[in-house]
């Protein structure tokens, strides 16, 4: 017999080893997520997957799934504090969505549609971080990066690259690039890597390709991330 | 609209009906009055306002302009509803928007400009003082290199600010700018006493 | 900044290299040295480190950027940092250091032109009992006033090697006020090992089990408990993994000396005047799980005791207390390696030390697993402060019973306490267990006491209504520190400079407190100009929320310790300082017109706000 937890009342099968995040995503149940992504090793950052088990608040995409946890996460004090999350998101880093590239395509922003999100609340950073256009092919915007390490991940696993990483702390964290110029066009990073295509925001962006799809036809236009992560919404 | 629950539904005296409709005020009662403005915009809100085409029809007859772009009336008296578009980026837009503060019973940022800077808010990575130098004093500036000054002119601010960051804002609606329909859905609530609530396709930050 | 040849930086890089394994886990231990020759990171120094050591540049880069006393541009060659503990601030830290500024002619923050000086802020340095402190090149400076710092102005104007100043500049003084079992009795060392090995590793574990002995560092955990799980884990994996050396997987007993909570200092006279006793708490740790190699990561900030500490390890090593067939046990092996730390209050959380200690930004785990399970190099390791192992030592040679005969029931033996503030003798203070904190304070002299803040910024802060209260982990568990508040103090500065703490030394992991802290400056910064309002105040309690219950580690869910407990504790401090009770813009309107002003050269009433 497989084991379960259950999540918000639902009874949600997982196999040994996985997370809560592994199981609710098999089982078609949306948390909130960024800087997780099903193909890499859990990664917890971002801290908008916090869940509720047994009382306790815990990042879904990092805690393994033990038989019988009681989990809750839809709730409404749990995406109140998701929304205070994303807004800090938007704060801290210069996400002026009318001037990029990824809007309507970008994870950051739809989460924080999914979560209604009218404004950022908090009183804006707005931080001086560089942009880097150096590369031929890709563009990286670092006033758009939400340190989810999304990039360092692919580039060292999937590419064996080291492209990524970060360097300073705290607030005053910056996406780093593996050349001694600090240019991303001195790295050995292609256009077809895997660290190129992962970025849920704005910050790596493939350069000419920017509108090809016009605004109001791109995915989070009309459907969910919750939709579009779990399969859901088609009709 | 509003992310905290505890602010009650908008005092205005209409009884609440379906959603997208509005209704006529019965007989003489007073129409609500609403003022606009662009401080840090492009003005591009106040056209998708127009955008709700011949629903205006139906708005005019419930609703009066005070001051906006549309009326020309030059200061505010007292309002029911100040929209107000863009940021604030200079110390005119502060007069302004206070003004709206004092005299609108409710307040509500309209575009993305006004929610979080905007597009004029990409000038926040540049240093002001280098900003004036380059535009004024080196190339191709002023005769005599000299950074305006009249009184006329109003004092930018050092960055680009949204308006919540400068007074007390009640309702967001978000979008660069927010479709004819955001805008109408979200009046017809406001309008009917309802708290404003965007469906999924209206609510857009582009 | 200064130009380097390639060639002068591999001068310098070689003899520092062959100090150290091309063990990727000596990474940050190399920066330091570097830091230290060329007083910063020279970018170069970087490829060939990152060469050496074959790891990614921006690895490198990483962990350069990461510690504070790391710094990849060009700080003074006289590099004075002032410990901006609210201990030292009351004593007069800010004003002190803007004079010595103004001797230097050098801006706060700043590299003077010359290159020859730079003057900053860094946080607590554990010298609060002899504050106001700072370190010059790492070497720390006691009890400044200006006559200090006159003197100490013109040995920088002369270019007096640090080496060659007064050492009277450099006392560093125990001041233990009150001894127990731990500073009071004589150790012979070697005592503990024989005892352990006369009754064995089993039975001592059993010892420290019985002592009910729980952990110095402030979480309490159960230190028997812990050493069980690193012990069970080894059994566990015990033939079915790939053993090393020995025929058993290797595991690790890590002392954590990143003693960096603001006003706690009982680890530096520990490690100063009682470093036989740590290692020897650790060397009973390592035959008790069965370790052969041991780590004590200390704060770098008390980098001026590494010299001694390794003259004590090696003094262990020759009397056969470590290193081989320790005490003639062909059986035993374990040696004890100094790590130091370089400037993050975050590698105090142990598996942020891990990381650091494997030479990487310090940056707290997933858990599970667990350290005990998965530690160093993902191996089982113990972690335990160095108020632990000293408590080890002395139960291993006198037995659990005697240990747990003083103190409380939950809470046996004593406790180490850092005591300073507004008291007449400040200083270490070693008590049993479930003293009351009137007790305490009648003991150090404190003046008109008004508060206490227990535990550092991340314990909990306690008003004079609470004097009653015990020092135990079933009232007010510490990691030792004690700071005194008179009531002439204003608890707001005090909640302020340590928001400002957490601020500086989140790790920048996890959304909440990266951004969290960093909110809460922000609007204790509002509210100290003036501009404070109500739904401030709201707003902070609601991001005090989000910081608990949404962070990663311990250091974001107490974060907002200070602020919650002021606002609950002595609300009036806030009240006297809002400036409306409805809303205040988020910036200096008038202020943000300044450069505006500047260039044009208006000063007409549209020219202000």
């Amino acid at each position: 017999m497989s084991k379960t937890i259950t999540i918000d009342g639902l009874t949600v099968p997982f196999r040994e080893g996985q997370t809560i995040m592994d199981a609710a995503l098999s089982a078609g149940v949306y948390i909130p997520h960024l800087c997780h992504n099903p193909e890499f090793k859990p990664h917890g950052s971002c801290k908008l997957c916090t869940v509720n088990v047994n009382g306790r608040n815990v990042a879904s995409c990092t805690l393994p799934a033990v038989e019988g946890q009681q989990v809750l996460s839809d709730i409404a004090e749990l995406n109140a504090e998701r929304l205070a999350l994303t807004q800090m998101l938007f704060v801290e880093g210069n996400h002026l969505c009318p001037a990029c590239e990824k809007s309507g395509n970008c994870q950051l922003q739809a989460v924080a549609y999914y979560l209604g999100m009218m404004s950022p609340h908090y009183n804006h950073f707005y931080p001086q971080r560089e942009a880097d256009a150096s590369h031929p092919d890709v563009m990286l915007d670092r006033n758009r990066c939400i340190y989810c390490e999304l990039c360092v991940r692919a580039s060292r696993e999937v590419d064996g690259k080291n492209v990524f990483g970060l360097s300073g702390r705290g607030i005053k964290t910056i996406l780093a690039v593996n050349s001694a110029s600090g240019l991303l066009g001195d790295t050995d990073l292609a256009v077809t890597d895997k660290a190129v295509q992962v970025c849920p925001t704005g910050a790596i962006l493939v350069k000419r390709r920017g509108f090809t799809v016009p605004i109001g036809q791109r995915v989070f236009d009309h459907l969910t991330i919750k939709d579009l992560q779990t399969g859901g919404g088609h009709e | 609209m509003s992310e905290q629950s505890d602010r009650g539904p908008l005092p205005i005296p209409l009884p609440p009906v379906g959603e997208g409709e509005v209704v006529s005020p019965a007989g003489d009662a007073k129409k609500i009055r609403i003022a606009t403005c662009s401080l840090a915009g492009c003005f591009g809100c106040h056209m998708s306002l127009l955008d709700i085409d011949e629903r205006l029809f139906g708005l005019i007859k419930l609703v009066e302009f005070d001051r906006t772009p549309l009326t020309d009336i030059k200061h505010c008296g007292p309002c029911d509803v100040g929209i107000v578009e863009g940021g604030v980026c200079n110390a005119e837009n502060v007069h302004v928007l206070k003004e709206f503060r004092n005299t609108c019973k409710v307040l509500v940022a309209i575009g993305a400009c006004a929610i979080n800077g905007g597009v004029p808010a990409m000038r926040n990575n540049i240093d002001l003082w280098e900003c004036f130098q380059e535009v004024y004093q080196y190339e191709g500036g002023l005769d005599g290199g000299q950074v305006p000054n009249d009184p006329e002119l109003p004092l930018p601010f050092d960055k680009v600010h949204p308006i919540y960051e400068v007074v007390r804002v009640d309702y967001f609606l978000p979008g660069c700018p927010p479709s004819g329909d955001a805008i109408w859905k979200f009046l017809t609530d406001l309008l009917n006493g309802r708290e404003p609530k965007l469906d999924y396709e209206m609510l857009h930050f582009d | 900044m200064q130009q380097f040849e390639f060639s002068d930086i591999s001068r310098m890089l070689t003899p520092i290299f062959a100090r150290h394994d091309v063990d990727a886990s000596r990474l940050l231990q190399v920066l330091l040295e570097v830091q230290d020759a060329c007083h910063f990171i020279p970018s170069e120094a970087i490829d060939q480190i990152a060469a050496h050591f074959d790891v990614p540049r921006v690895n490198v880069e990483g962990v350069a950027g990461f510690y504070s006393f790391l710094s990849t541009r060009p700080v003074g060659e006289y590099r004075i940092l002032f410990s901006d503990n609210i201990t030292d601030q009351m004593l007069g830290k800010d004003e002190l250091m803007l004079y010595l500024c103004n001797k230097l002619w050098v801006e706060p923050g700043k590299v003077s032109e010359d290159g020859l000086v730079s003057v900053a802020s860094t946080s607590c340095t554990g010298l609060c009992d002899q504050g106001p402190a700072a370190l010059v090149n790492g070497w720390p400076l006691t009890n400044l006033d200006r006559n200090r710092l006159d003197l100490i102005a013109e040995l920088i104007r002369s270019r007096k090697p640090v080496a060659d100043w007064p050492p009277m500049l450099f006392e560093v003084a125990d001041n233990i006020r009150r001894s127990d079992v731990l500073l009071g009795q004589p150790f012979e060392p070697g005592a503990a090992m024989r005892a352990t090995l006369a009754r064995g590793a089993k039975e001592t574990l059993a010892e420290v089990d019985k002592s009910n002995l729980r952990g110095r560092g402030g979480a309490g955990f159960k230190t028997a408990s812990k050493w069980s799980f690193c012990h069970a884990a080894i059994v566990e994996e015990e033939g079915s993994m790939i053993c090393d050396v020995g025929g058993h997987p290797e595991r690790y007993i890590v002392c954590n000396a990143d003693e960096g909570e603001p006003g706690t200092f009982k680890d530096r006279v520990l490690l100063n005047s009682y470093a036989d006793l740590v290692f020897e708490g650790m060397t009973v740790g390592a035959r008790v799980v069965g370790a052969s190699k041991g780590f004590l990561y200390l704060r770098g900030e008390y980098r001026y005791l590494l010299k001694q500490l390794e003259s004590v390890l090696q003094k262990r090593r020759e009397a056969g207390l470590l290193g081989d067939a320790i005490l003639g046990r062909a059986d035993f092996s374990f040696d004890i390696e100094i790590h130091l730390g370089a400037g993050a209050y975050i590698c105090g959380e142990e598996s942020a030390l891990i990381e650091s200690l494997e030479g990487r930004r310090g940056r707290p785990r997933n858990r599970p697993p667990f350290p005990v399970t998965h530690g160093y190099k993902g191996r089982p390791t113990v972690v335990d402060n160095v108020e632990t192992f000293a408590c080890v030592a002395k139960i291993a040679e006198r037995g659990g019973a005697w240990f747990a005969a003083m103190g409380t029931a939950q809470s046996t033996g004593t406790k180490l306490l850092s005591i300073s503030g507004d008291c007449a003798t400040p200083g270490i203070y070693e008590y049993p267990f479930g003293v009351t904190v009137r007790q305490i304070l009648a003991d150090c002299g404190a003046r008109e006491p008004y508060a206490v803040q227990v535990s550092g910024p991340s314990g909990t802060l306690i008003s004079w209504k609470e004097f009653d209260r015990r020092i135990a982990f079933e009232d007010l568990p510490t990691a030792g520190a004690f700071m005194v508040f008179q009531r002439k103090r204003d608890m707001f500065q005090t909640a302020r400079n340590f928001v400002h703490f957490f601020a500086h030394e989140s790790c920048g992991f996890c959304t909440p407190c990266r951004v969290g802290t960093e909110l809460q400056k922000k609007i204790m910064d509002k509210i100290a100009s003036g501009h404070g309002t109500a739904s401030d105040l709201e707003e902070m309690k609601s991001l005090g929320h989000i910081l608990k219950t949404m962070s990663h580690c311990g250091l974001g869910s107490s974060a907002a310790n200070p602020v919650l407990d002021t606002l609950e504790k002595f609300p009036d401090v806030y009240v006297r300082k809002l400036k409306a009770l409805a809303f205040e813009p988020a910036f200096d309107l008038d202020g943000a017109l300044e450069t505006a002003r500047k260039m044009t050269g208006r000063d007409d009433d549209w020219a202000h706000l």
